[in-house]
């Protein structure tokens, strides 16, 4: 067993995960015109979220790669269980 | 001149890009437009002749293309999906053998695998990983041989050449086969230890008379009964010596100029903390696993990977972005969910849709004794109230206040009216 610890952030299937500060995560909202449970979702003990020390009410942007486009931004809501 | 030319394909494919980011607001950058850049260079080398008005005629017409394959606003993109999808797969039927060998396993592949992903299956019927190896193990094949071993579940069956029981002494003899030893990296000791670690009742240990055989003495008294004996017996030979639960067998392959292991079964979790895997790049074609391990964003890459595998593996060409919906539709609700023939389930909020589709009147009188309301947002709905549907133009709506317009009118101030909302 490895003494360092893999972060699952480091994984190839997982994109990239930034958390939003709130003000970020107003303007994000009033740009969409939607109300936070309208976007996805993600739980709190999701293990990126876990990672990230997300809490429920956070809202977390997400970039992805894509073929088509170079990147893809999208956003999760945190949802505790 | 061809200088020139070179500088023109830059200078009209950045306009485009710019027209397409202004005027049709897209938002993201369009990677054709790169790949046509470097398509065009490429062209003017091979072929200096090129004219001005062929490159330019090149551009508009990719450009129209491009322009072509936006999604409008309005536009049913989960039908199409599903058609898109499903017309394929039923081609699938067809010509599939259900089960294509990779050389060494059976993985399930064609509709039934299909099937598989979009049912969020617990575990696929033939689950495999895909390890990759660090820097130091993966040019290596003796290296990367030496984690396959500590990967892959052995058992004291896998080891053993016969079993013989000895009702007389009330004991088990087990006699290990010298080249499988080798070949798992196991011993006779690793053997003994494991039997007496585990919970049977009885002391194993070496034969004496033979370097290789190992004979389990079990407590007399304990065990009486001959289909008890028999039970402890199947129980020994199930013992895990080593390697990883569920790593039924491990494989190593070449691949692009390093070793790679390929595995049948799968446990990522445990996988990913053996040393000298990498694990960063080492993948299972176990969805809910993935969503346990790397979570819900990397299950949807992953859902969107084994779908576009499997339709590429039947020569299918399916584009990427309806297979992107489906797994984004999967995942939106942070856990993975199944397809099912409701749809996903129960995100069908309208009483009216739920009872077109089966048991009518049960869904009606449930909804009844709800109280539900149904707010005639769907498709369905619509269509049985005998209203336009919410989809291509019927989807613009005009949102208006009379009074607030009457206020206006006498004050003489132009008359605004907010303009419909796409979504």
């Amino acid at each position: 067993m490895r003494n360092k610890r893999f972060s699952v952030l480091d994984h190839v299937l997982v994109p990239k995960h930034v958390k939003l500060s709130e003000e970020e995560a107003y303007q994000v909202l009033k740009e969409l015109g939607i109300k936070p449970e309208q976007l996805p979702i993600i739980r709190a003990d999701d293990p990126v979220a876990k990672e990230l020390g997300l809490k429920p009410g956070d809202i977390v942007k997400v970039i992805r790669k894509s073929e088509n486009a170079e990147e893809v931004v999208t956003y999760r809501y945190v949802v505790g269980m | 001149m061809s200088a020139q030319l070179h500088n023109l394909i830059d200078q009209l494919v950045d306009e485009y890009e710019k027209a397409l980011r202004e005027d049709f607001r897209v938002k993201c950058k369009p990677t054709f437009l790169t790949e046509l850049k470097e398509k065009l260079h490429k062209l003017l080398e091979v072929r200096p002749e090129t004219t001005e008005e062929e490159i330019r005629r090149i551009i508009d017409l990719s450009v129209k293309y491009y322009l072509r394959a936006l999604v409008e606003p309005g536009e049913a993109v989960g039908t199409v999906a599903a058609q898109s999808i499903g017309e394929p797969s039923t081609q699938m039927t067809l010509r599939t053998f259900h089960y294509a060998g990779v050389k060494e396993f059976n993985v399930t592949l064609g509709l039934p695998r299909l099937i598989e992903i979009v049912d969020a299956r617990k575990t696929p019927s033939t689950p495999m990983m895909t390890i990759y190896l660090e820097e130091e193990y993966r040019h290596d094949k003796e290296k990367a041989l030496e984690v396959a071993r500590k990967i892959e579940m052995t058992k004291v069956e896998n080891v053993a050449s016969t079993v013989e029981i000895d009702w007389y002494e009330s004991a088990i003899i087990i006699r290990l086969d010298p080249e499988m030893l080798e070949d798992k990296g196991v011993t006779r000791d690793d053997v003994i230890r494991v039997i007496n670690k585990s919970r049977i009742k009885g002391k194993a240990e070496p034969d004496p008379e033979d370097e290789y055989t190992v004979i389990v003495r079990l407590d007399a008294d304990a065990y009486a009964g001959i289909g008890e004996i028999q039970k402890i017996k199947d129980k020994i030979l199930g013992l895990r010596i080593k390697g990883i639960k569920d790593i039924k067998r491990v494989i190593v392959q070449q691949r692009e100029g390093e070793f790679v292991l390929v595995t049948d079964g799968s446990n990522l979790s445990q996988v990913l903390n053996v040393e000298g895997v990498d694990p960063t790049r080492t993948i299972t074609n176990n969805i809910k696993e993935i969503e346990e391990v790397l979570g819900i964003e990397a299950a949807r890459e992953a859902i969107i990977r084994e779908v576009l595998d499997v339709l590429e593996n039947q020569g299918l060409d399916v584009d990427r972005r309806h297979i992107t919906l489906l797994a984004d539709t999967m995942t939106w609700s942070g856990e993975v969910r199944q397809v099912g023939r409701h749809g996903i389930a129960g995100t069908k909020p309208s009483v009216l849709a739920r009872a077109a589709f089966e048991v009518t009147v049960k869904q009606l009188a449930e909804a009844a004794v709800a109280g539900e309301v149904d707010e005639l947002s769907g498709v369905t709905e619509n269509i049985i109230v005998g209203q336009p549907i919410p989809l291509g133009t019927g989807m613009v709506t005009l949102l208006m206040n009379p009074q607030a317009l009457a206020k206006k009118s006498v004050k003489t101030e132009p008359q605004r009216v907010a303009g419909g909302e796409q979504s």
